[in-house]
């Protein structure tokens, strides 16, 4: 079956406009799916090659997944609303944080009052998404800077999230249950009655959270709100003066971004981690995210996918080749190898494919359908 | 050319001053819009023509003088509100939105008449389907009246400069505006493409009503197209009147001719 | 009650760290100024040429150089170092960027940071390394006034004097050279450059040679206070408030926002530090300059912008 649009002829706008308009995706990303939601977890059941161990679960796709998932969020502010962020960790660690809190019962003593706020530890799944909504609500609040300054200015308040929250989570014994080393513990991940425990369970509760958020944003990013926010990213003023409010369309995407990028957060912690100290969520974090982004394509939710795999893969493959082939590198040469080959990628597409391998993906498949005439 | 059917003024513009440091770009200009016209607003480069409709669609805020829009007045204004009043507005050098493509940019014009909020969006299913396909169809009534039905998912920074101006109309016209304020629509056109775009300038006013205020340095279109022509020169309105009284006018004349003050 | 003594001490010595920032703080703004390019690399840049002096140091001292002898190539080699930086990223990457709106270039110096920390580190080691260039000891002022006297590093004496003579020179540089003067047109205006007839790619790689030699100058003087090593990019990251504080354009901005930060961050962490957990200096720059935008966007030297359209 050849890859062509032709001859599918689209008799409703709602048919042009649906998430994939060509048959042959629709069928690539059912089959996708399959895999990934029944293949890979049979797979994995009955220890058949890759899945000899768990490594491949618990190494590579579990964390996949949940840095697609940050991924999507950062793209949504980033790449679509073109509000440069360095603080995507600190929203991560806002997400998780909370989401601890709420799931081990919040206590906040107002003695001067004489009273105190009580909260119940709450389900594991309210927990996630009221994290979420935390992380939205100091997304706001770190958004508003934004409505009186431009990009490089906003890099600064983002950067300024990512210190004071990097020291919140460090010094307020608070969030941490007062735990003496810093470190805490996820509570058990119940999710009305079924315990996550094994990697297969894990992955797919993550398969889940990010299938339905990708689907979603994707929808968001389509629909007009998406497009008062690349309006907002190509021409600011122009927006405005064609009726776009700067103001809802710049904390609408403060908000669903860090919403998501907070859920990450939660599941990294929970899920992923398991027990964890606020170094996950350094500016590394941040800065790896973005890369990501920009990797994979900025305003692309595929290319969130695409970039999440490659800064996941490089080190790795840093790691193994040179192994295989008998000359092992050490590990500080993989660091500094992986900080120059990621730095020479980032200048190599801005300059080239701002929009990422997404761009170069779907540059590759108009060659398919023109293919073998391409006229 | 079909006169307005009415007198009914729709914008004011009363004793408008605007100054940047030492560049006074507008003194003391008052003027005004008939609904359902064509105004032309010409003037030498730097007359100030541009700042005028940055003023009346409160991109800048006027030093002195007041607007007055379907009979409110007010000095001062905010872009958006100019927006969800009926204005709306091309830009001299194109400004459409780079990374979408020409459908997207139009459907954005649309934004005001959006009534689903995030989270029918997000879901994007029933009611939320329905107004985008509602849309979809405005949007595309406006693309085959700008013909334009071949280039519609095409990103419009690849497009030629004749079909990005003809997108940013579009755009302009997908926000259903009163008053269209329309900046050097023709600079740089060729002139098979000229004709085009007065076709549209002229099929919009005459089908939709549309009020249009147009800056045009091409004194044969402006004479063809407008019932009334302002004339700015150094931010001061020198002449005003239909296109032959300006044409005839000793002050247009000199200033065109670069007479020195 | 602070006793006054304890203030001064403080506040002493939080403008004499603030100096330091500000010569961070001075290398992003030359670069700002002249290409608008908001460089995130400055801080790498600064790790590189420390890296470069104190590995050439080592190496020539241990080659029996005389000290004198050895701190002038070494200097020299950094400063070559630094020049191949500037022509390769003018080369590479801002060359071919120009004109791409600013957040794409802010982004590939991104890029060129982690470029720069990869190879700084894999060239010259990634080890903390002490360099000795000014006396680190300090002194008692004012000993009859206050109990105690005040102290005073002399590193930050130091420091201090540096940085008055590199702006000194900065300024003589713009006022006095064909290349500098060039420079100031560009930043009034990029179309001007052009009437100037000096390549706008000559210009750029001065003002990146400049920057890179600026960073130079604050690596000596970092790299003697704590060692030459990886967290100095961290410290230099804190420019990046300094400037936002100073407004991006100003030279004098840059070094007032330096001292503001540098004072405000040690008088914080020592009289408000003990009550909320300490550690404050970690984010206060960051939260200060925050502030400043949502009340002054233009930071408080920069000029006020009108968009056009
Ligand atoms: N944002 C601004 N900042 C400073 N000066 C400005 C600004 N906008 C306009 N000006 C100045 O105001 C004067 C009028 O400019 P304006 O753009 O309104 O002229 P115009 O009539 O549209 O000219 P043209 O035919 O060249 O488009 C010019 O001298 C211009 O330099
Ligand atoms: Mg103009």
């Amino acid at each position: 079956m050849l890859y062509r649009e032709t001859s599918q002829f689209k008799t409703t706008y709602a048919e042009d406009m649906a998430i994939f308009p060509i048959r042959q995706d629709r069928i690539a990303l059912g089959v996708l799916l399959g895999i990934a939601f029944i293949g890979l977890p049979l797979l994995a059941t009955f220890h058949i090659w890759p899945f000899g161990g768990d490594y491949l679960l618990w190494a590579i796709l579990l964390p996949f997944l949940i840095l697609a998932l940050a991924a999507i969020g950062t793209n949504i502010l980033v790449g679509y609303c073109g509000q440069i962020s360095l603080g995507s960790g600190a929203f991560m660690a806002i997400g998780a944080y909370s989401a601890y809190k709420l799931a081990t019962g919040v206590h906040i003593p107002l003695a001067w009052l004489g009273f105190a706020i009580s909260i119940p530890p709450l389900p594991i799944l309210a927990s996630i998404l009221l994290g979420g909504l935390a992380a939205a609500g100091v997304g706001i609040l770190f958004g508003i800077p934004s409505l009186r300054i431009k990009g490089l200015y906003l890099a600064v308040a983002t950067l300024a999230a990512q210190f004071f929250f990097d020291w919140v989570f460090l010094r307020v014994p608070w969030f941490t249950n007062y735990a003496p080393s810093g470190s805490v513990n996820a509570p058990e991940l119940n999710f009305f009655g079924v315990v996550v425990q094994t990697p297969i369970e894990r992955y797919l509760l993550c398969l889940t959270f990010v299938t339905v958020t990708a689907i979603l944003a994707k929808n968001l990013v389509r629909g007009n709100l998406g497009r008062q926010w690349m309006a907002i990213r190509d021409m600011d003023i122009a927006a405005e003066l064609i009726g776009i409010r700067p103001l809802y369309a710049k904390l609408t995407a403060f908000a669903v971004s860090s919403f998501i990028v907070g859920v990450a957060g939660a599941l990294w912690a929970f899920v992923y981690l398991g027990s964890w100290e606020p170094l996950a969520f350094s500016l590394d974090r941040s800065l790896d995210l973005l890369f990501m982004v920009i990797i994979g394509g900025l305003g692309s939710i595929m290319g969130s996918f695409v970039g999440a795999a490659f800064i996941l893969i490089v080190p790795i493959m840093l790691n193994l080749i040179p192994t295989e082939l008998g000359v092992p590198l050490s590990t500080e040469t993989i660091t500094h190898l992986q900080l120059i080959i990621f730095g020479s990628l980032i200048c190599y597409l801005l300059i080239k494919e701002p929009r990422g391998f997404a761009r170069l993906i779907s540059i590759g498949k108009e060659k398919l359908r023109l293919w073998p005439f391409p006229y | 050319m079909r006169a307005p059917d009415t007198n009914e003024v729709l914008l004011q513009v009363e004793g408008v001053a605007l100054a940047f440091g030492g560049v006074r770009a507008l003194r003391d200009v008052s003027f005004n819009i008939r609904k359902g016209e064509i105004r032309a607003i010409i003037g030498p480069n730097g007359a100030g023509k541009t700042s005028m409709l940055n003023v009346i669609n409160g991109f800048y805020h006027p030093d002195h003088g007041a607007i007055t829009f379907k009979g409110r007045t007010r000095a001062r204004m905010q872009p958006f509100e100019a927006a969800r009043g009926g204005i709306a507005r091309t830009f001299q050098n194109v400004a459409l939105f780079k990374g979408m493509s020409a459908l997207d940019n139009i459907m954005a014009g649309r934004t005001l008449k959006v009534r689903r909020g995030l989270l029918w969006q997000m879901l994007r299913y029933g009611p939320a389907l329905a107004e985008e396909v509602e849309h979809r169809h405005r949007v595309e009534e406006i693309i085959d009246f700008l013909e334009i039905e071949a280039i519609r998912k095409v990103p419009v920074a690849r497009l030629p400069y004749g079909l990005q101006k003809r997108v940013e109309l579009g755009r302009a016209l997908a926000m259903e505006p009163d008053l269209l304020l329309l900046d050097e629509p023709m600079a740089g056109m060729n002139l098979e493409e000229k004709e085009d775009m007065s076709r549209f300038i002229i099929d919009v006013n005459n089908h939709y009503g549309t009020t249009i205020a147009l800056i045009e340095h091409d004194m044969a279109v402006v004479m063809d197209l407008s019932h009334r022509v302002a004339v700015l020169d150094h931010g001061v309105k020198i002449a005003d009147g239909t296109p032959d009284e300006v044409k005839r006018n000793q002050a247009v004349i000199d200033a065109y001719l670069g007479v020195a003050h | 009650m602070i006793a006054l003594g304890q203030f001064l001490e403080v506040l002493i010595g939080g403008l004499m760290s603030g100096v330091l920032y500000s010569l961070v703080a001075l290398g992003f703004v030359l670069i700002f100024k002249a290409s608008g390019v908001f460089n995130y690399a400055q801080g790498a840049m600064v790790l590189l040429a420390g890296l470069a002096l104190v590995r050439a140091l080592d190496l020539l001292i241990a080659q029996g150089f005389p000290f004198w002898a050895a701190i002038v190539l070494g200097i020299g080699f950094a400063a070559a170092i630094m020049a191949t930086t500037a022509w390769l990223i003018e080369r590479l990457v801002i060359g071919p960027l120009v004109n791409q709106d600013a957040l794409t270039l802010f982004m590939s110096t991104i890029g060129v940071t982690f470029v720069l920390e990869g190879a700084a580190e894999m060239i010259f080691g990634s080890d903390v390394y002490p360099l000795r260039l000014f006396p680190t000891d300090a002194w008692f002022v004012f000993e009859g006034l206050f109990p105690g006297g005040i102290l005073i590093n002399k590193l930050d004496v130091w420091g201090a004097l540096i940085a008055g003579i590199l702006v000194a020179g900065l300024a003589l540089f713009f006022q006095h050279t064909k290349t500098g003067r060039a420079l100031r047109a560009v930043a009034d205006d990029h179309l001007a450059a052009h009437s100037v007839g000096i390549p706008i790619s000559w210009i750029w790689f001065v003002v990146w040679l400049v920057a890179g030699l600026v960073a130079l100058v604050a690596a000596t003087v970092w790299g003697t206070k704590l060692g030459v090593q990886f967290s100095i990019t961290f410290l230099a990251l804190k420019a990046l408030p300094v400037l936002i504080i100073g407004g991006l354009t100003s030279i004098p901005g840059a070094i007032a926002g330096g001292l503001i930060v540098g004072a405000g961050e040690k008088i914080a962490e020592v009289f408000l530090g003990p009550s909320i957990g300490g550690g404050i200096e970690y984010w206060f720059a960051y939260v200060l300059a925050l502030a400043v935008l949502l009340v002054r966007p233009q930071g408080l030297f920069g000029e006020r912008i009108i968009e056009r359209i």
